[in-house]
């Protein structure tokens, strides 16, 4: 029922008082008025909107869905239809200075639903800008541009939503902002929000596992340890040669302590990443990678199965190989895409043997997407990945088709 | 107008090719004779579901605290010891201490077995300084519903405690108390009160249930009907695992296929045979079994292959830990089934680790660690030419 009022309310939000049917009406505009000069941090913003008449409201969202043919070890689950999530978004120029933005995810067809960001933003200069809400902590590029119809691939890169919890929101306030000078761009961002919890360190996936965080939305009501979670980042971009990032995500995950007793020494969490893309002007070729580092103080006394050491990450290289109008699309593009992915959830060597604890993983994803515009995207996988146990014992080897569309709408 | 046409061929072709390609595109299935996983052929259909919701509590349930785990362990899922249902790593080596005399409890607070993992907030088990122990390696699961299903009589043939045949091999039960909740069948034969225990590494557990339930408890720190008693507090706590996920995960193991031997008819692999067989090898890890009727018609008059009595036999003082269990001396060790050696690597991180504490790192290691009533074999092992060494390792493997 509380779904049902929820969606209701967007909706009612979304389409105003005065509802439009006709779609001559809406126009589209973007909130961000520095797009030309977009960085990764501005992706919650480098999406497209909707206004009807004179509201200050917009409205937007993206769909994905697909169709897959995976088998792992000659055992399949034979042909499966997904829609992965179906997203909303709410914004508002409320003034000049003043703008708020909700993105509102639904999963599982509905049974799951998610506001991954719902802040407001007070700008005093670019670069002093003032964020509090429900935020997504800028750690690595992806968790913040994670749109379906910006990637050429069907699924989210393992390392950033299996190591790294994207899409990872929290509750919390910060500054950010950033300057361009000639080609050379600088930006900002730093937070303190609500983090982790316990659930890191024990959970049902048997292994060191950021994400099982994402399961406690009582983050959203009130911090596990008192203890906030800083995340921060710097980024540079030069227009001609592309944009690298680092981030640091980190603080103290357990609660040590819960009405004034303590329960277990402090445990602290740190992550730290490096993003970057660019595009090859003389083939026109993009390349889009990120790689990230986790530490965890886990207790000595818990097992080796619960790794301190993770990394990971992913590069895409994405040729558009005709560009040109077909079929009434003016801008159509036809891409070659690839992907080359790697996790360790568990780097370090085991106390009894000095031998290498594994649980990793690798994937490559070949490729091939078909925009008939920018805001839509069709696409075309074939996933080939292995993945070995802790003890590094053959590896399941997992293969399969996707094909698939994603849109902005 | 003509390339958009062209490109929806190419587009179409290659869609149909995908998907009338699918099954080329999945990964092959392994050799089900690669594999130490799956079910015993001629299970029904309702036998395969539950067999399926036992494979799901054994390798896919994880505790963790909200669930149950510790708070002091060992383990925290059934599969984290025996990945693919094989042989456990040295990493996954639980202790057992307590006892250094036949059915004779020390009373030491903690054992018989040491928890030596916590959950975040509590402080494992440590064995004081000089308690003699034994650390077991986790054994392979598979087959063992044909272990179980043999008679005590089919067992008690290959007993022979007083050496009357005087091969310098004597075999004996290991008569264990069992668990106020076992239920005799008519296979088990007591002698007064007691029962011969079939699993681990001294033979201490009774049944698969008696086993299951134990690792739960030891090994989890999880608590059933069956065993109560949290291990950490000794105290009596509520059910932390249902009747229900033990029956289905009793069943699994019950259920499990036996390893399947590789390339028998191979000429080094038969030679090895021989070899094994001239050693006395097999005098021991008795070949060939035949179970009797079951309540498990996959189970009912099968042949299979083992490669154990279900015995302990006098190893030798190098391998004699100063610790037992049951009424087993403390250089007494179960024969240990030798099915699926060869596939131990696939579940050990792609070693050998041997023995019941993986102190053997090879095959021919773990041979020469024989001692005791396995002296002779040992001694005539040094004996072979290489020939005969490299077939009789060579059979090991394909087991």
């Amino acid at each position: 029922m509380k779904k049902t009022i929820l969606l209701f309310l967007i909706l009612a939000c979304a389409i105003n008082a005065n509802a439009q049917i006709d779609s001559t009406l809406f126009k589209d505009t973007r909130i961000d008025t520095v797009s030309a000069n977009a960085m990764n941090m501005d992706a919650v913003y480098e999406r497209p909107f909707y206004q009807t008449g004179t509201s200050h409201v917009s409205v937007g969202g993206y769909i994905e869905a697909d169709y897959q043919y995976m088998g792992e070890d000659g055992i399949t689950e034979g042909h499966t239809f997904r829609i992965p999530r179906f997203t909303l978004f709410v914004g508002s120029s409320i003034h000049p200075k003043i703008r708020f933005l909700s993105e509102t995810e639904f999963e599982e067809g509905g049974g799951k639903i998610a506001i991954e960001f719902a802040a407001l933003d007070v700008s005093v200069i670019p670069m002093l800008n003032f964020r509090g809400g429900i935020i997504m902590n800028p750690i690595g590029a992806f968790n913040q541009n994670h749109d379906g119809p910006k990637w050429e691939f069907i699924d989210r890169p393992i390392a950033m939503t299996e190591m790294l919890p994207a899409t990872w929101s929290n509750v919390g306030f910060g500054l950010y902002g950033k300057r361009f000078v000639n080609n050379w761009g600088f930006g900002y961002e730093i937070y303190l929000t609500n983090g982790f919890n316990n659930s890191i360190i024990a959970n049902g996936e048997n292994r060191t596992f950021l994400p099982a965080a994402k399961e406690n939305t009582e983050r959203f009501e009130e911090s596990n340890n008192g203890m906030p979670l800083i995340t921060g980042k710097l980024a540079v971009k030069n227009q001609n040669i592309g944009e690298i990032g680092v981030s640091y995500m980190g603080g103290i995950y357990n609660t040590f302590e819960d009405d004034g007793l303590f329960l277990d020494e402090k445990r602290r969490l740190d992550v730290y990443a490096v993003d970057f893309n660019t595009s090859l002007d003389i083939t026109g070729t993009y390349i889009t990678g990120e790689w990230a580092w986790v530490r965890v103080d886990v207790p000595e006394t818990y097992g080796q199965q619960f790794g301190n050491r993770q990394q990971g990450g992913f590069v895409d290289i994405v040729q558009p190989v005709l560009k040109r109008p077909l079929a009434g699309f003016e801008n159509a593009v036809l891409n070659l895409a690839f992907r080359l992915e790697y996790v360790d959830w568990n780097v370090g060597t085991f106390r009894e043997t000095g031998g290498n604890i594994s649980d990793d993983l690798w994937a490559i994803i070949p490729g091939v997407s078909f925009r008939p515009s920018a805001q839509t995207v069709l696409r075309l996988n074939y996933r080939y990945m292995q993945q070995q146990d802790i003890l590094g014992n053959p590896p399941a080897k997992i293969a399969g088709i996707q094909i698939g569309f994603s849109s902005y709408f | 107008m003509n390339t958009l046409i062209t490109w929806i061929k190419w587009i179409g072709f290659l869609g149909f090719m995908f998907v009338m390609g699918c099954d080329i595109i999945v990964p092959e299935e392994p050799a089900d004779e690669d594999l130490l996983d799956g079910p015993l052929s001629g299970l029904s259909y309702e036998e395969q579901l539950q067999f399926l919701k036992g494979d799901i509590a054994f390798n896919d349930d994880v505790f963790t605290p909200e669930t149950g785990l510790g708070p002091i362990f060992v383990a925290t899922s059934c599969g984290s010891c025996h990945p693919g249902d094989g042989k456990g790593h040295p990493s996954t080596t639980l202790t057992r201490f307590g006892q250094t005399e036949p059915n004779t409890s020390l009373g030491l607070p903690g054992a018989p077995q040491l928890q030596n993992r916590a959950i975040p907030g509590y402080q494992p088990e440590k064995l004081p300084e000089g308690t003699p122990h034994m650390k077991f390696t986790p054994p392979a699961v598979t087959g063992l519903g044909l272990l179980a299903a043999l008679t005590d009589a089919q067992i008690l043939e290959n007993a022979d405690p007083n050496d009357e045949d005087g091969d310098g091999i004597s075999g004996v039960p290991n008569y264990i108390t069992p668990p106020d909740y076992f239920i005799p069948q008519w296979y088990h034969q007591s002698q007064n009160g007691k029962y011969i225990g079939r699993f681990g590494k001294k033979a201490a557990a009774v049944d698969l249930l008696h086993q299951t339930t134990t690792a739960y408890n030891q090994d989890i720190g999880i608590t059933s009907t069956f065993e109560p008693k949290d291990v950490y507090s000794d105290l009596t706590i509520d059910p932390e695992v249902s009747d229900q996920t033990v029956r289905d995960v009793v069943f699994y193991l019950r259920t499990l296929k036996a390893p399947i031997q590789r390339k028998p008819a191979d000429p080094d692999i038969m030679h090895g045979r021989e070899v094994f067989n001239t050693l006395q090898c097999s005098s021991c890890h008795i070949p060939k079994w035949t179970t009797p009727e079951s309540d498990i018609a996959a189970l009912s008059n099968k042949t299979f292959y083992p490669y154990t009595d279900l015995l302990l036999h006098d190893m030798g003082p190098g391998l004699d830990d100063g610790a037992t269990e049951g009424s087993a001396e403390t250089y007494e060790w179960r024969t240990p089934p030798l099915w699926g050696l060869g596939l131990s690597p696939d579940s050990q991180g792609g070693k050998y680790f041997l023995m019941h504490d993986s102190r053997a790192e090879s095959i021919e290691e773990a041979i020469l660690m024989h001692g005791g009533e396995a002296q002779y074999s040992h001694e005539q092992f040094q004996l072979l030419s290489s020939e005969e060494k490299e077939a009789l390792i060579k059979f090991l493997e394909s087991l």
